[in-house]
């Protein structure tokens, strides 16, 4: 059965900077879907969460989100997006970053408090609400970030390497919260330079040179190139074996 | 607009330093002032306007370093990917930088009154104008850090920006004095106008009339400035 698509792009090119960060780049994100968008670092991968998440400038191509394309107002309340790093405030509590995260996505007044209270437990942070969000961990802050998109139940989450730094313990942890969503309907499109990231994925995109190099799922690709995992099908696809 | 101005506010009590350099820095710079021309009348003259120039100086820095972090730190471009209005964002952080500098200027405009200066208006108008002065700085501030791309950028915007204004105001040397062409080109600049205002209040016993005038300036000086920083505030970016 085919699933309706959550994201869509059709031959999708950016230029940035002189040169073609993403060339002729066509995928479908199915609904309910945890997809990774894997690939070195400087494949593109950030350039083309942008251009989904509509940021990003100069975009060729059609590139459709929840059935609109990127970036129309409609859609800033169904996407939640986890910038590369930060996006969140070092110099709030983690509870004051929730709840502002909470106000920009125009929540009503009374449901803030038990939104921040979910999403406080979702992304395992409860005990440290009042903590200033500068002085926790980066795998704490990345936790932050995810929160503050998570918050408002998107239907579509984009988060851009959001378990850079983590240990593989809350790796695991956010995996799993991952599915969880995916489970309840929500989508993910996940980018990660984390090659042994790509088994947690229902389906995966490898970019290279801002060219997708093959979309499937991790067993598909495996079987596909005769291998055993997905960084040595990486190798096998861009001919480097 | 109320929940970033919140926002701002949260994140500028957790840094005590910046709001004590904000509150205490042009204070002690009127009373260093004043002690420096002791015995002379210049401090009654240049007084008044040191009240307009510190504050109207300081919030425009803080401003335009902390709005250029946000454009710089990722925060502002997922706020872009939400339904968060641009003008929510700007007025919140004008209203934010606008209460602070309230503080700032009612913290000033006390010392100076007890250093001695003596202003012929009434001293609400005087601790008005220097609240509308400051915010004045910090709509310039907001403007002014969108075309800065680094942090040492945004900083020379000072000079480059407010010196000049401090040459051209009237304070070293009146206006109807300057230089033809400088003379016109005092008038097209905010802190002319900004120490217009303050002057009025310094010499004339009955404001009035007279001080409108340069206070409608300002303020529309301060209007244009957040409407076009809050242009500035694209979407989509390269």
């Amino acid at each position: 059965m085919v699933k309706d698509a959550a994201v869509e792009l059709v031959d999708v090119s950016v230029v940035r900077g002189g040169y073609r960060a993403v060339d002729g780049v066509s995928l479908r994100v199915a609904t309910g879907t945890v997809v990774g968008l894997l690939g070195p670092s400087g494949s593109g991968k950030s350039t083309l969460i942008r251009a989904v998440v509509g940021v990003q400038q100069h975009v060729r191509g059609r590139v459709t989100v929840l059935g609109r394309p990127a970036g129309s107002p409609a859609l800033r309340r169904r996407v939640g997006y986890v910038t590369q790093g930060a996006g969140i405030y070092p110099d709030l509590t983690v509870r004051q970053n929730l709840q502002y995260a909470a106000a920009a996505a125009g929540l009503p007044r009374r449901d803030v408090r038990g939104a921040v209270d979910r999403t406080r437990v979702d992304v395992d942070l409860a005990e440290r609400a009042d903590s200033l969000t500068g002085r926790l961990s980066g795998g704490q802050r990345s936790r932050v970030c995810l929160g503050a998109a998570l918050l408002p139940q998107p239907d579509l989450l984009v988060l851009d390497e959001p378990t850079v730094g983590l240990d593989p313990v809350l790796r695991r942890d956010l995996w799993q919260l991952f599915h969880r969503l995916a489970a309840s309907g929500r989508t993910l499109l996940v980018s990660s330079h984390v090659m042994d990231e790509a088994d947690r994925c229902d389906d995966l995109v490898l970019l290279r040179d801002g060219r997708v190099v093959a979309q499937d799922t991790p067993a598909g690709l495996r079987r596909a190139t005769g291998t055993d995992d997905v960084e040595a099908a990486f190798l096998h696809l861009v001919g480097a074996v | 607009m109320g929940a970033t101005a919140v926002r701002v506010l949260r994140q500028v009590r957790h840094d005590p330093r910046t709001v004590g350099l904000v509150v205490v820095v042009p204070s002690v710079l009127v009373a260093l002032m004043a002690w420096v021309y002791s015995g002379t009348d210049v401090f009654d003259r240049v007084g008044a306007p040191m009240l307009a120039l510190f504050p109207f100086t300081v919030m425009f820095l803080v401003t335009s370093l902390t709005t250029l972090r946000e454009r710089q730190s990722g925060t502002l471009e997922r706020l872009l990917t939400t339904p968060l209005r641009r003008h929510e964002l700007i007025g919140g952080y004008a209203l934010a930088f606008g209460l602070l500098a309230a503080v700032q200027a009612v913290v000033a405009t006390t010392v100076a009154q007890l250093v001695g200066l003596d202003v012929a208006g009434p001293w609400w108008a005087l601790l008005g104008v220097a609240v509308l002065i400051s915010v004045l700085g910090t709509a310039l501030g907001l403007l002014a850090s969108a075309f800065a791309t680094t942090e040492l950028q945004a900083v020379q915007f000072m000079p480059a920006f407010v010196l000049p204004q401090l040459l051209l105001c009237g304070l070293l040397r009146p206006r109807e004095d300057l230089p033809a062409g400088l003379r016109e080109l005092s008038s097209l600049l905010p802190l002319s106008h900004a120490v217009d205002a303050v002057t009025v209040i310094a010499v004339q016993p009955d404001v009035g009339r007279d001080l409108l005038e340069p206070v409608l300036v300002v303020l529309g000086f301060t209007v244009a400035a957040l409407v076009a920083g809050s242009l500035t505030l694209r979407r989509r970016t390269p």
